[in-house]
């Protein structure tokens, strides 16, 4: 096991063209897990992202939140204004993990990390968050809705390093963020959910219910319409055509699908009218 | 590698491998065995430490992220300190106690915490099988009567501020 230490992010695309397969790494709270005991990570090189002083902490200009690749839970925990601006942020971040894991673990990774569990990759996506890449050739931005290509698949080639997360700053009519664990902290979600609204433009991102954190564009438009919802029942027939839980050690498909719907159903009815 | 950090007020300097875990370098390569390892996976924080202000699991950084940085183990605290924890029952098997007393440090240190986290969420990242936690939390607030301030029969340091949903 090889690690390599570039000082800016001009460096770290250097060694990334010229060290094919190196696995970038931030506050290292997933990549480092059992490390170095895994026998699988033995041959491999890192990319350690952590002296770059260009991705540390988040930055507000006049209309978006720039999150570096380096920023924490705990530098939004901390941010007065992304409390009152973007809580769904808040929300997340609180429940990731525990104190030891949110003052190293950085959205970026949470991204990068690419489990469908990740509470931290619901909320950006609900916020239409985008992700800004560079290599060598240059840089792309992506929104984080498009990123993902299925299962731990992303839309990355191994030369590009995710430099910054984009955050729009606008006002929202309703936003909310729901997680499901088996307990309050320390707990991988069993099934998550966030959804914002601004005007009539929905979106709702569900995580833990799918091989990727998703937008659910069926119960979105589905939404929109405004159509009768008499329970969480009604609600289940758009989402099937949106998600595709699973049975695994954390929980059941069958419970994913009926605590999903009932999240929904709970935490819209007063918002929605036409929730019966 | 060679790298050198603060270590409870003094630099250190240390041979290190790309693949050593802050958490052994500190119990064996410094001596310094007092901080645990429980789970090696970031769950349990027996391992906690305060780096650069902040309480981390040692398990999970890799030492040569520590270099020029500043770390404090359970052996920057006196004995002497910690009354308020022995007396409240804080404490049985004594696995967890190091991480609870660096995570309990923090806060003791970071007042200004409670105003939007309760003392069971700041202390959620510490797994204690012995005590049901009651005596940790108990023992964090008499620990936090001793500053001042909350003392003269006011409430209890602990905020009853809920998780927040936004």
């Amino acid at each position: 096991m090889s690690i390599l230490l570039p000082e800016t992010i001009s460096e770290a695309c250097h060694l990334l063209a010229t060290h094919h397969g190196a696995i970038p790494v931030a506050g290292g709270t997933d990549l480092f897990v059992h490390w170095p005991q895994k026998i699988e990570d033995r041959g491999k090189t890192f990319l350690d992202l952590s002296g770059i002083e260009e991705l540390k902490g988040h930055r507000w200009t006049g209309d978006e939140l720039i999150l570096g690749a380096l920023s924490t839970f705990w530098d939004i925990i901390k941010d007065l204004r992304a409390q009152i601006e973007l809580p769904l942020l808040l929300g997340a971040a609180r429940q990731v993990g525990a104190i030891q894991i949110q003052t190293r673990g950085t959205w970026a990774g949470n991204i990068m990390n690419a489990s469908p569990a990740a509470d931290g990759v619901a909320v950006l996506m609900a916020y239409d968050a985008v992700v800004r890449l560079q290599s060598q050739a240059g840089t792309e931005e992506i929104p984080l809705s498009e990123f993902y290509l299925g299962y731990k698949a992303m839309r990355r080639d191994p030369g590009q390093v995710l430099t910054e997360i984009r955050v729009p700053r606008r006002g929202y009519d309703f936003q909310m963020f729901e997680k499901v664990g088996a307990r309050a902290a320390q707990a991988i979600t069993k099934v998550g959910v966030a959804v914002t609204r601004r005007g009539e433009e929905w979106r709702v991102v569900a995580n833990s219910v799918a091989p990727t954190v998703c937008r659910c564009p069926t119960l979105e438009s589905f939404l929109a319409t405004g159509q009768p919802v008499r329970g969480p029942h009604d609600l289940v027939v758009p989402l099937r055509d949106d998600v595709a839980p699973i049975d695994d050690i954390r929980s059941t498909a069958r419970y994913r699908e009926t605590v999903l719907a009932r999240l929904l159903y709970f935490g819209l009815r007063d918002e929605c009218p036409c929730f019966a | 590698m060679e790298i050198s950090f603060t270590l409870n007020g003094e630099r250190v300097v240390v041979t290190v491998d790309p693949s050593d875990r802050l958490l052994d370098t500190l119990r064996e390569s410094l001596g310094l065995k007092g901080t645990k390892e429980g789970c090696g996976e970031g769950e349990c924080g027996a391992c906690t430490v305060i780096f650069d202000g902040l309480p981390v699991n040692s398990c999970l950084i890799p030492t040569y992220q520590s270099r020029g940085h500043v770390v404090e183990t359970i052996e920057s605290v006196s004995p002497d300190e910690l009354t308020a924890l022995h007396s409240s029952g804080a404490t049985q098997c004594g696995a967890c106690s190091p991480g609870v007393v660096m995570t309990a440090l923090w806060v003791r240190r970071n007042p200004e915490l409670l105003s939007t986290h309760n003392l069971r969420e700041v202390m959620a990242g510490n797994l204690c099988r012995c005590t049901g936690y009651d005596g940790i939390i108990d023992g964090l607030k008499g620990w936090l009567d001793e500053d001042g301030g909350r003392r003269g029969g006011g409430p209890a340091a602990e905020t009853e501020t809920r998780r927040v949903s936004p």
